[in-house]
């Protein structure tokens, strides 16, 4: 069982959308070039074709400007994910984060072995704030086992070029659940990463998604080990929360408010975005943008991308209409992530209410006040009903 | 029609021997139908019937023949009714007895033909299919000349499917089988063999008129149960209904009752004129009562108004089928139901899924009980949960089994039986290679999978057939399956007592993989009363949520989402506890690990 405290126990309560919610202030844009592919991933991405790396930006651009009315003058968070979006030509890098709106969290993913002191100073000078590292493990074997190029001292090395540029909010990517991996590797995995004090650790479950070559190499031994990776999950969380660190959203900590020096909130306010159910426009191949309830996802074939941008066309895009009670079914499973608790009153009609008193019976949600204005309260998972979330969610939806 | 020129004989054979093909050629050569009518089957009426070839419904088709009246009386062809085809037997003087050249005598075609010969019936015997490659025709026709004590070469061989040999089975049923004796001018009496339901006219009764004469509009009784209706018409089939102005002794017909409830006139009971009634009704009536019990629900519970219409409608056409209301914890609400034996339980499913289409969750089979309360009281048990925990005595219905096999495979049969609680009583070599082992089992014994497992150890060789012989006392004990503390009525079952303890553990087992890992740990528990004989725990879930969920994984995420949703929308609700609907059919699927 997981011990109390997790992280802030002063929880704030979910904050209220902005008025004007047409209005987006979350920009995430997609940079898909890859040195390889490591086996696991089932993200869009791009080999090769370094010369591309310059029309890509431009068509960037180009889609920009296209949906630059969709933005609010001043964006609060610009995310770029990839790919690998620091293995994208220095030069064109440079170009599209000197264009990018301006914002209050910039954050860039890298991968280890991408990050030189020239880059980190490249990033710095153009108002990157957050840099969140793909670490995925320190074991070398496992590394192999993903088909990761960077060794543990690439990531190390990587992290104090960060550092020395000046990054004050820097994230570290973990994965656990590798084949072959023991519970003492993934106890030595989390205590090298403490070692660094990132402001902030994803840790994800490897999944052996559907198509990988990774599934069809490790999908038996994924499935076999199944059971005993449950208790991995356990651990991670015991393990960050007695180091100081906020388990704020399922998959990620942060330092907690009171054991950062400044007292700063260094959870990712760009994903806090997602989760608290805000528009947010994507850019870039197989991006996906949420606005005004639809959603759409970009092409994620690189050459009709190109092809339309290179005419001022918006590219093919598959469309997703979000009716209402499709909106607040995900609110209920996105705000269940979180450890802020969800005003039950925004999402009405989407709760089960035997569910929801059997599962407090049980231990796993609670309902909490809100203060006078919220007379239902609040709905919040216990820390053992977020382990569960999933199925927790299935059962309190209506 | 004189008498003398009456003739009224059955087809009877295995499944698959030929009956049906026999009866068209017959059809077709007296010219009853005319090829343009001739649809293959033509008395195979119901879909479900044509399509596994084998007859439900027993017919009666009048045909002429060199200036003879022949009554040709279809019967059921399987076990699960030999009630019916015992009185389709006594309206017949004769029977031709059909064996396919290739396959030879099997255990059914032994059954039938002990059947015929009890009922004093003139046996003509055929071996049809001798088109086929494969045929054996002097070896069929030995073991045939054998089982019904004549000579070889008075064996008939034909092709029904060509029409070699059909004419001479018709001279040989006008030559070898007596016409019926009877008293014209007798009080009338007209044994029922059989009854179908129409919409519009009510309850047939398909009638061999043994004494007197029943005219149109007479008032008629049924002797058994009392029941008191008019004959609105009276006629013969043709293969259609054709009416008549009366139907006389000797003959084989219909009368319309205008009846609303085919359970008003069952098989077996004497018709007589209320103007004149007889002394005394034909012999032989006997209420048949299922044997084989299951649980029918419907798999969405806003389907049971429907299951309980369907089960109305079947009913008017199907005396044999009984129902009543059944409410289980598990399962909700839906229908006891019992049958004759085991095809008739798949006749009846099958027509509610197909003609109703309903989608239902049929539970194990089991049969009835009797049993001795604590007051002296008898009681009659359908339901393993309804079988009181405090008891004096417990009897359950044993069959008498005859199987044949090829010779080689008498060990694995007898290991079978064994394995079955069987009593073997005796041993019969009908050739050199074949051989029929009789046996007495408990009918629980071979509601399950005794079939499946006989076909499986015989490599599909064995034929195997059975009747009721009554109830003994057992050592039987009832199982309770306990899922988290509750105790779950649809799972409960009776067992022998030797049994009990790996039945249960067996159950327990199973229970455990079927059932999906909860919030917390299930116990899972089978119990003889209040004690434990096997224990297996469903782990609690640790962790049950999905890594990562950014902007491009919401719609992915929703989905699995749904689905989960959905899934667990099928679950049923024991307890705290979901449990799968497949679940409570783990106990029929108990001995697959065995196989």
């Amino acid at each position: 069982m997981i011990p109390r405290p997790f992280g802030s126990e002063q929880v704030p309560a979910f904050e209220e959308s902005p008025s004007d919610a047409l209005v987006v202030r979350h920009l995430y844009v997609h940079l898909p070039f890859c040195a390889h592919r490591c086996g696991y991933c089932d993200f869009v991405t791009v080999v090769g074709r370094r010369g591309q790396h310059a029309a890509y930006v431009d068509a960037l651009l180009a889609e920009l400007e296209l949906e630059r009315g969709l933005l609010a003058p001043e964006l609060e968070t610009v995310f770029l994910g990839g790919g690998t979006p620091t293995f994208t030509e220095p030069r064109e890098l440079e170009r599209l984060l000197a264009v990018l709106p301006d914002a209050a969290e910039v954050t860039v993913e890298a991968n280890p072995e991408t990050v030189t002191s020239a880059l980190a100073a490249l990033l710095r000078r153009h108002g990157v704030s957050r840099v969140s590292l793909g670490a995925q493990t320190f074991r070398p074997e496992l590394l192999g086992v993903l088909d990761r190029v960077a060794g543990p001292d690439d990531v190390r090395r990587s992290f104090y070029h960060l550092r020395d540029a000046g990054f004050d909010n820097i994230s570290l990517d973990l994965i656990y659940g590798i084949p072959g991996q023991r519970p003492s590797d993934l106890a030595a995995d989390i205590e090298e990463a403490l070692a660094l004090r990132p402001e902030h650790l994803s840790c994800y479950e490897l999944e052996a998604k559907p198509g990988t070559r990774f599934t069809h190499a490790h999908g038996e031994e994924l499935r076999r080990q199944a059971e005993a990776l449950e208790g991995y999950f356990e651990s991670v969380v015991e393990r960050l929360v007695a180091a100081g660190y906020r388990w704020y959203e399922t998959a990620n900590f942060c330092r907690a408010a009171l054991a950062d020096a400044d007292g700063r909130d260094l959870r990712s306010r760009h994903n806090l975005a997602y989760w608290r159910g805000r528009d947010y426009l994507g850019l870039g191949i197989g991006a996906v943008s949420t606005i005004g309830g639809e959603r759409w996802r970009t092409t994620p074939r690189l050459g009709p991308y190109l092809a339309a941008l290179r005419e001022d066309r918006l590219p093919p895009r598959e469309l997703e209409p979000l009716p209402e009670s499709v909106q607040r079914e995900e609110r209920v499973m996105l705000g269940l992530r979180l450890d802020e608790p969800l005003p039950v009153a925004t999402v009405a009609g989407a709760l089960d209410e035997k569910a929801l008193a059997r599962l407090e019976r049980l231990g796993l949600a609670q309902l909490v006040p809100l203060g006078p204005q919220h007379a239902r309260g609040a709905l919040t998972l216990t820390p053992r009903g977020r382990l569960l979330g999933d199925a927790v969610t299935a059962d309190l939806l209506a | 029609m004189d008498l003398g020129r009456i003739r009224n004989f059955s087809i009877i054979a295995h499944i698959d021997h030929g009956k049906s093909t026999l009866a068209d050629r017959i059809l077709e050569l007296t010219k009853t139908v005319s090829g343009r009518e001739m649809r293959a089957q033509v008395l195979d009426t119901m879909e479900l019937e044509r399509e596994r070839g084998i007859t439900i419904k027993a017919q009666a088709v009048r045909v002429n023949w060199k200036d003879n009246e022949l009554n040709l009386i279809d019967t059921p062809g399987h076990v699960d009714f030999t009630y019916e085809v015992s009185r389709s037997l006594q309206a017949c003087e004769g029977a031709v007895l059909v064996v396919d050249a290739a396959q030879g005598v099997e255990a059914q075609t032994v059954a039938n033909a002990y059947l015929a010969i009890e009922n004093n019936l003139e046996i003509v015997p055929v071996v049809n299919k001798i088109d086929l490659p494969q045929a054996d025709p002097d070896g069929a026709a030995a073991e045939l000349a054998e089982l019904v004590g004549g000579k070889q070469e008075d064996v008939l061989r034909i092709s029904a499917k060509t029409g070699e040999g059909v004419a001479e089975v018709l001279d040989a049923i006008v030559e070898r089988i007596h016409s019926p004796s009877g008293e014209p001018a007798a009080a009338s009496r007209a044994l029922v063999f059989d009854s179908s339901y129409d919409q519009y006219r009510g309850v047939v009764a398909f009638v061999r008129m043994v004494d007197g004469a029943f005219a149109a509009g007479e008032p008629l009784q049924a002797m058994a149960q009392g029941t008191r209706f008019e004959a609105e018409e009276v006629g013969f089939f043709s293969p259609t209904m054709k009416a008549a102005e009366t139907l006389g002794a000797g003959e084989v017909g219909y009368v319309i009752t205008g009846l609303k409830d085919v359970s008003r006139l069952r098989v077996g009971d004497t018709l007589t004129s209320e103007r004149k009634p007889a002394a005394e009704p034909l012999p032989g009536y006997k209420d048949v009562k299922p044997m084989v019990f299951a649980g029918l629900f419907p798999t969405d519970s806003d389907d049971y108004p429907d299951l309980r219409d369907a089960l109305e409608r079947l009913k008017l056409n199907d005396a044999a089928l009984f129902y009543e209301p059944e409410t289980s914890q598990a399962l909700g609400f839906g229908f006891r139901c019992g049958f004759l034996g085991l095809l008739h339980m798949e006749i009846v499913r099958e027509r509610l899924e197909r003609e109703f289409d309903l989608d239902l969750l049929v539970t194990a089979p089991n049969v009835a009980y009797r049993v001795l309360e604590r007051n002296g009281e008898w009681l009659e048990v359908h339901n393993p949960a309804e079988m009181p925990r405090e008891l004096d005595a417990v009897e359950e219905p044993y069959v008498r089994a005859s199987i044949i096999v090829p010779k080689d495979y008498v060990g694995p049969v007898m290991e079978l039986n064994n394995d079955r609680r069987g009593r073997f009583d005796h041993m019969e070599y009908l050739s050199p290679e074949r051989v029929l082992l009789a046996y007495e089992l408990p009918l629980a014994e071979i509601v399950l999978d005794y079939y499946d497992q006989l076909k499986s150890r015989t490599r599909g060789y064995a034929s195997f057939d059975y009747d009721v012989a009554g109830f003994r006392e057992g050592a039987l004990a009832r199982v309770d399956i306990l899922i988290g503390d509750e105790p779950v009525d649809a799972l409960s079952m009776i067992v022998h007592r030797d049994a009990a303890y790996a039945r249960g553990k067996a159950l327990v087992e199973r229970l455990r993989k079927e059932i999906p890992r909860q919030y917390f740990d299930v116990a899972v528990q089978a119990a003889i009363g209040s004690r434990v004989i096997a224990r297996e725990t469903v782990k609690a879930k640790r962790k049950d949520v999905l890594a990562k969920c950014y902007g491009g994984d919401i719609s992915r995420k929703r989905k699995l989402l749904e689905k989960q949703k959905a899934g667990k929308r099928r679950m049923k609700q024991v307890g705290a506890v979901e449990v799968p609907q497949e679940a409570f059919l783990a106990v029929l699927n108990l001995n697959d690990g065995k196989k």
